[in-house]
């Protein structure tokens, strides 16, 4: 019994094992000298393990009494948390040798947040989601203040906690009065409860404010305070992760909650995420007209991003679901390519992040130039790249599932949100020229920017068949 | 006779009090270090009381890594802290302003 349920879980129980081996081999083994090793490792470890869960097909399998759900769905969320948490590893790992933040404890404690992130996607217990997302958490609060003689970076450690402790407070409130008025902690077992006549006013209440600390996680309006000084207070590699993975696993975890648990109360949770969608959508387009800090403008922009998978989510349909998948992995792809353009941004050798630095890049450097316009225009949403069909199928989930308002306000957003993507286009043109940046770009980051671009481009010719896969993983969560 | 009501209302007066304590609060960090567990403890108060008034085990159970997370937690809180302390020389509320947002 017990041993059909770790074979279910193996892969979490291999990343479990490796955290600890290299945490092992760090203290006792040459402490950070052996940092660089231990990092591209994990990126190995990372990768094999995507390739093995894309390669198994077992269907959906229930470990450790309900609490523990491998199916097509967890799958697909898996992969992209694991393949983009390596991609990140790899592409920051020149920036943090030269800036000498080469730490062991740094892949160990990326392991082991990609570990809650895989218990959070998995989760089909109350239980197992409190405590994946706390792993995830706390070790994304640690590595969040990864420059310990920095100010800014330990002051973005300390707002992340405080905040990401409140909202894991909130969402166990939430937890508690849902245990009580359902009388169990199982998914399933919530949802066999909601069934029979209407919710409970006390399950409501749990329903909300699970939803309001899950919210804090995936950074939705209001509960988005913390996005843009967690992500400019911390080191840039650190901010590429806080913006892919994490969120990724979040809104995984959203959509397996109110479809696993509150399935058939799709009217109630539908409007909540609907009103979340659409604030995040419009506050991340306007906040970010005013920023000069591209970190800060990136947060920004994630938060309206956001928004638009919160719109897939808030149809409550089958579609919407696939449509957040499919948009939740192109944000990533695209986010991994500009992140890695961010992190060889450099003058005289000494990081920047003023938008003001890109001015006349095109002159300098016209291929990464060009390949950020490309990721701009994907970000913005412009056809023919990859962001138009994401967008699109999210806006197509929302009219379908009869929220043709929230998609015009979805539309509208969207386009003011292209002003300040195509400012930056018009710096790299456009900019009079001043102090640039460095011609010079690692060829690790290199790669992935130029990866990243070429994949918004010719993705639009099957988005490399990640439609068929959202779909397969769609069908498995909605009942 | 002390009823389920009865500590539903003292857990939810706690964690609003926690909250509040995060929010006015703009003396002390570790003052909001302490209303966190203080919201922490309001959730455990209410997994016990539906534990016991559904003769159920797994509120109880769900407790026990609240705790455990909550010890986690506040070590982490209080280390990051320190960083915090050895750059600024201050753990103000008010001073925690590198950045605006």
């Amino acid at each position: 019994m017990i041993t059909a349920d770790i074979a279910t879980a193996l892969p979490e129980v291999v990343l479990a094992g490796f955290a600890i081996a290299g945490l092992m081999y760090g203290a006792f083994g040459g402490q950070d000298r052996v940092a660089g090793r231990l990092l591209w490792a994990t990126a190995g470890l990372f990768v094999a393990l995507a390739v093995w869960l894309g390669l198994i097909d077992s269907g959906r399998q229930i470990a450790f009494g309900g609490m523990y759900i491998d199916d097509a769905f967890a799958r697909f969320a898996k992969i992209t948390i694991l393949l983009s948490a390596a991609a990140v590893l790899v592409m920051g790992q020149p920036y943090l040798q030269r800036r000498d933040l080469m730490r062991f404890e740094y892949p160990v404690l990326i392991t082991l947040s990609v570990i809650g992130m895989m218990m959070m996607v998995s989760a089909g217990d109350l239980m197992a989601l409190y405590m994946g997302l706390e792993l995830q958490s706390l070790a994304l609060y640690v590595i969040a203040a990864l420059r310990r003689d920095s100010a800014k970076s330990t002051e973005a450690g300390l707002k992340y906690f405080v905040l990401g402790a409140l909202s894991s407070g909130i969402l166990l409130y939430g937890a508690s009065l849902t245990y009580g008025f359902a009388g169990t902690t199982l998914f399933s077992g919530i949802l066999a409860g909601v069934t029979e006549g209407p919710m409970p006013l006390g399950l409501l209440f749990g329903l909300v404010f699970l939803i309001a600390g899950l919210a804090f996680k995936v950074s939705a309006v209001p509960f988005h305070m913390w996005t843009p000084d967690v992500y400019e207070g911390s080191p840039t590699p650190v901010t590429a992760f806080f913006a892919t993975a994490p969120k990724v696993a979040a809104m995984a975890l959203l959509a397996r909650l109110v479809h696993d648990a509150f399935g058939h109360a799709a009217g109630d949770w539908g409007q909540v995420i609907g009103l979340l969608a659409v604030a995040s959508m419009f506050v991340g387009a306007i906040a970010a007209i005013g920023q000069r800090d591209i970190k800060r403008l990136m947060a920004y922009s994630s938060i309206a991003h956001m928004g638009f998978a919160l719109l897939g989510l808030a149809a409550g349909t089958e579609a919407g679901v696939q449509a957040m998948l499919i948009y939740m992995a192109i944000y990533v792809t695209m986010n991994i390519g500009t992140f890695a353009f961010i992190l060889s941004m450099e003058r005289d050798g000494r990081p920047v992040s003023d938008i003001a630095a890109l001015n006349g890049l095109a002159k300098i450097d016209p291929m990464r130039a060009l390949a950020l316009l490309v990721l701009m225009f994907s970000l913005a949403g412009v056809p023919p790249m990859v962001g138009f069909f994401g967008k699109f199928y999210v806006l197509q989930a929302a009219v379908d599932a009869g929220l043709t308002w929230l998609a015009l306000a979805g539309v509208v957003a969207s386009v003011i949100g292209a002003f300040y993507y195509l400012r930056i286009v018009y710096f790299l043109y456009f900019g009079e020229e001043g102090a640039g940046l460095d011609a010079t770009m690692p060829a690790v980051q290199w790669g992935f920017l130029m990866a990243s671009a070429v994949a918004m481009l010719v993705g639009v010719v099957n988005l490399f068949g990640i439609e068929t896969l959202a779909a397969v993983a769609a069908q498995t969560l909605v009942h | 006779m002390v009823g389920l009501e009865h500590y539903l209302t003292v857990a939810a007066a706690l964690f609003v009090i926690g909250i509040f304590g995060i929010f006015l609060n703009r003396k002390n960090v570790i003052v909001i270090l302490m209303s966190i567990e203080l919201m922490l403890l309001a959730v455990n108060i209410n997994l016990v009381a539906f534990s016991s008034y559904a003769g159920d085990l797994v509120g109880q159970v769900f407790t026990m890594f609240v705790l455990t997370v909550a010890a986690a937690e506040a070590a982490i809180g209080l280390a990051i802290l320190v960083c915090f302390f050895r750059n600024r020389g201050t753990i103000d509320v008010e001073d925690v302003n590198v950045m605006k947002g």
